[in-house]
C-alpha cells in the first residue's frame, strides 16, 4: 500500500510518501488510521483527531468507513484550500 | 482544457481561445492572492486534475457549455498574483455564469490544493463548504 500526506500532515512526519505493508486485519481507512497511529508519536499526533483529516484512496474523495487493500493509494490530508 | 502549473496565465488569450461557432458568451473569474503574505500551493497530482475533470464533465452536464479552461496555479505566488482561472463558453450568459460558479465553488471544496500563508497553512472556511452545498 502507498500512503501519501500533503500539507501540514506531510510536514509534521517529515515525509510526504511510503510504502507500508498494514496485517491483513486493516480492511478499511479506519482500520488503517488506528493502525498507523500506534505505530509511534508522530503518527498518534496526526491522527489524534481524525475530524482534522480527510482522506482519499486511489484518487477517489472517501469517508473513513472506504474499503482499503494492499494495491491501494491512499492519502490523508487536511480539508483543501485551493482557489 | 484543464492546467495545473507554476506559470502565470493570460486571461485575454484564453478567453479568445474559448470565441467559436454558437459562442454568445464566455464568463471568466479570476482567483488573485490578496493582502501582503505570500502563498505557497501545493496539491495531489493525477487526483487534482481528475477531480477537476469530473466537475467540468458535471457542468457540461448541466448547463450547454461550449467550451471550459480551468487553470490552477500552484507554487510560490506573491501578492497581486494570479491564483485561479476558470473560463466558461456557451451561447447565452446564464449558462456561463453558473457554471463558472458551480465550478468555482467544487475547485474550493474538492480540488485537493492547500495554500501556506506566510508559512501557516491556511484553515479551510465553512462558507466554502455551504456555497457548494447550494449545487447539490
Amino acid at each position: 500500500m502507498t500512503l501519501l500526506y500533503f500539507a501540514w500532515v506531510r510536514q509534521k512526519l517529515g515525509k510526504g510518501q511510503e510504502e507500508i505493508d498494514a496485517p491483513a486485519s486493516v480492511r478499511t481507512v479506519n482500520d488503517l488510521i488506528a493502525w498507523l497511529a500506534a505505530r509511534d508519536a508522530a503518527y498518534a499526533e496526526i491522527f489524534a483527531d481524525p475530524k482534522r483529516l480527510r482522506a482519499a484512496v486511489n484518487h477517489d474523495h472517501v469517508s473513513f468507513e472506504a474499503p482499503v487493500s494492499a494495491n491501494d493509494e491512499v492519502a490523508f490530508f487536511p480539508p483543501v484550500t485551493g482557489g | 482544457m484543464i492546467r495545473v502549473q507554476h506559470e502565470d496565465f493570460d486571461i485575454a488569450a484564453e478567453s479568445a481561445a474559448l470565441q467559436g461557432d454558437g459562442v454568445g458568451a464566455v464568463a471568466t473569474f479570476t482567483g488573485i492572492v490578496r493582502g501582503e503574505a505570500r502563498l505557497t500551493l501545493e496539491h495531489y497530482p493525477g487526483m487534482t486534475e481528475r477531480e477537476i475533470a469530473r466537475h467540468v464533465e458535471a457542468a457540461q452536464t448541466r448547463w450547454p457549455l461550449l467550451g471550459v479552461t480551468v487553470i490552477h496555479r500552484i507554487g510560490k505566488l506573491a501578492p497581486g498574483a494570479n491564483i485561479v482561472l476558470v473560463a466558461v463558453a456557451s451561447a447565452h450568459r446564464e449558462p456561463a455564469f453558473r457554471a463558472c460558479e458551480f465550478l468555482m465553488d467544487y475547485l474550493k471544496t474538492r480540488a485537493p490544493f492547500w495554500k501556506q500563508e506566510g508559512g501557516v497553512w491556511a484553515d479551510a472556511k465553512q462558507s466554502d463548504e455551504e456555497a457548494a452545498k447550494r449545487w447539490d
